[in-house]
């Protein structure tokens, strides 16, 4: 019995991308917004596509097998989606809530945009994770790259491993932790101190996330020193 | 959008199978670069005194073995390696500069895709998946290669303005991007002495380098120049006679992974194209930082 004829016999529905096309798959995911259908589905042989389960609005977990290219899981609402390989670029891109799982490395502007919701990444994710985050949370075990948390707005963005060149720039108030190297600050972005309120919030979105080998007390906080919020002369090089 | 892969072989047991590789990589990139698609390959040094070139025909009557005659009644030598498509393999007993002045002064309906000693570039309109096909890529065999496909932006679908790009030595460049200011610096190229034979925007970032290696700077040097000479967005993925070299530009919005094992080093657009590889699964992955340049060589045979 092949991965995909066991998944089939064990109840939850499964969908072959290597012989199903693809906006076949997003239009009976859709559906379920509307209609009732099955709440446990598995994908196989995604090969890359992009925007695999993008869009959806319905109490579903989605598990893919395999890698994803972009927007995988993009503007997803309450559905759950996890990515049992890497995903491309803009992965959970505009999450309005629910939960997306890359269980290996994210490529650049993971979370994008986000306006609830969790996203956990195990690996790395790359360049610009968080740019414009509006509320979403985002777990991520490995590192970050350069621009992470671009004129971030709310939300959490935690760093279990480095952060790239130019962290936080232009920040607004979301809350960035990071437990390792930070390679640089962006314009307006410091350090701050990290009180019970945050290592509860920390201790919180690691449980969630599943990761519990990690000290809440071991990361550093950074945020906006507001300076950039009003318009003043002395800083308009920087804006 | 456009497409990049590359592959460098760390294992010569890789070697015979590069272009299988190469060929599987491309075909994962197909619907970023629907217009036409192109690979370099490095393999079999032309012997000391002569030199390699990868000429086109766009001419379907034109018969090599009276290209190679030509060549050989000159230069006191020629042969031919290989013909795929429109597309011939020579090597010729002088060297690549003697020979593609020659060319073209003489035989101005040919193209010269690539002139050096060990490069060949073979790059043709259509979809890559086709392209594969018709150049048997699959039994290329080489320590490293280069592939492209494209969806044009800056100049129109042809064959010439395929990549990868050549305008010098061994030297080729894939991109990903666009250049802005590539009409001036064609315009301070041209005054320096080089050729051009497109309008496309790459074909100004390969002369660039070459232009800077001619004036003695290194290739990691050269690409360095980039930074501050080119304005644009680009992923760049360089090859030359003994290895491949990465660069993106600042802001880095060009997509690129890299990855590695003990075999193979690969880059690629998408994970997708390094995934279809013997081992990616277990490779050291990463997505390569900007303003880096990342570079393999291997020392020739």
């Amino acid at each position: 019995m092949t991965a995909v004829e066991a998944a089939a016999a064990s109840g939850t529905e499964t969908v072959d991308l290597g012989t199903t096309p693809l906006r076949e798959l997003n239009r009976r995911l859709h559906a379920l917004a509307t209609e009732d259908g099955p709440r446990h589905w598995r994908v196989f042989n995604p090969d890359g596509a992009h925007a695999v389960a993008c869009g959806l609005d319905a109490d579903v977990e989605v598990e893919i097998e395999g890698h994803v290219g972009y927007y995988c899981a993009g503007m997803n609402k309450r559905a759950t989606v996890r990515v049992h390989g890497n995903a491309g670029t803009g992965v959970a891109e505009n999450l309005m809530s629910g939960l997306v799982v890359v269980d290996g490395s994210a490529s650049q502007s993971a979370g994008a945009t986000g306006r609830g919701g969790l996203l956990v990444v195990n690996g790395d994710a790359a360049a610009r994770c968080g740019i414009s985050m509006k509320g979403i949370d985002i777990v991520v075990r490995g590192s970050v790259g350069h621009m992470s948390a671009f004129m971030a707005q709310r939300g959490c963005l935690v760093v279990c491993g480095d952060a790239g060149d130019a962290l936080g720039d232009s920040i607004y108030e979301a809350h960035l932790y990071v437990r390792g190297e930070v390679a640089g600050l962006g314009a307006d972005c410091v350090e701050k101190e990290l009180d019970e309120r945050h290592l509860d919030e920390l201790r919180a979105l690691l449980r969630t996330a599943e990761i519990d080998d990690v000290d809440p007390a071991s990361f550093r906080r950074y945020g906006s020193a507001r300076n950039l919020y009003n318009f003043h002369l002395d800083h308009a090089g920087e804006y | 959008m456009c497409g990049i892969v590359g592959l460098f072989c760390k294992s010569a047991e890789l070697e015979p199978h590069l272009g299988h590789h190469l060929g599987a990589m491309l075909a994962q990139m197909d619907d970023r670069g629907p217009d036409s698609a192109g690979v370099a390959v490095y393999r079999n040094p032309a012997p000391s005194g002569a030199c390699k070139v990868t000429l086109y025909s766009a001419d379907p009557a034109t018969t090599w073995e009276a290209v190679c005659g030509e060549l050989a009644a000159r230069f006191g030598g020629a042969e031919i390696l290989d013909v795929r498509a429109k597309h011939c393999v020579l090597v010729v007993d002088t060297d690549a500069l003697d020979a593609e002045e020659w060319i073209r002064e003489e035989l101005p309906e040919l193209r010269i895709m690539s002139a050096g000693r060990v490069i060949e570039i073979y790059k043709e309109v259509g979809r890559p998946k086709e392209f594969v096909e018709a150049f048997r890529i699959e039994d290329l065999t080489g320590t490293h290669g280069l592939g492209h496909t494209r969806m044009a932006t800056e100049s129109r679908v042809t064959t010439e303005g395929s990549h990868p790009f050549s305008t010098g030595f061994d030297l080729c460049l894939v991109h990903n991007g666009s250049l802005s200011n590539h009409n001036r610096l064609r315009e301070q190229l041209r005054r320096e002495g080089i050729a051009f034979q497109t309008e496309n925007d790459t074909e100004v970032a390969a002369a660039y380098l070459a232009w800077r290696m001619r004036e003695g700077a290194t290739l990691e040097e050269a690409l360095n120049g980039c930074l501050d000479d080119l304005d644009g967005f680009y992923t760049f993925l360089v090859g030359t006679a003994d290895g491949f070299a990465v660069l993106r530009d600042p802001i880095a919005c060009k997509p690129a992974v890299m990855a590695e094992t003990d075999e193979w080093v690969a880059m690629a657009s998408e994970w997708r194209a390094i995934a279809v590889l013997p081992g990616a699964a277990a490779a050291r992955m990463w997505e390569p930082e900007p303003q880096v340049v990342y570079a393999w060589e291997k020392a020739l045979a």
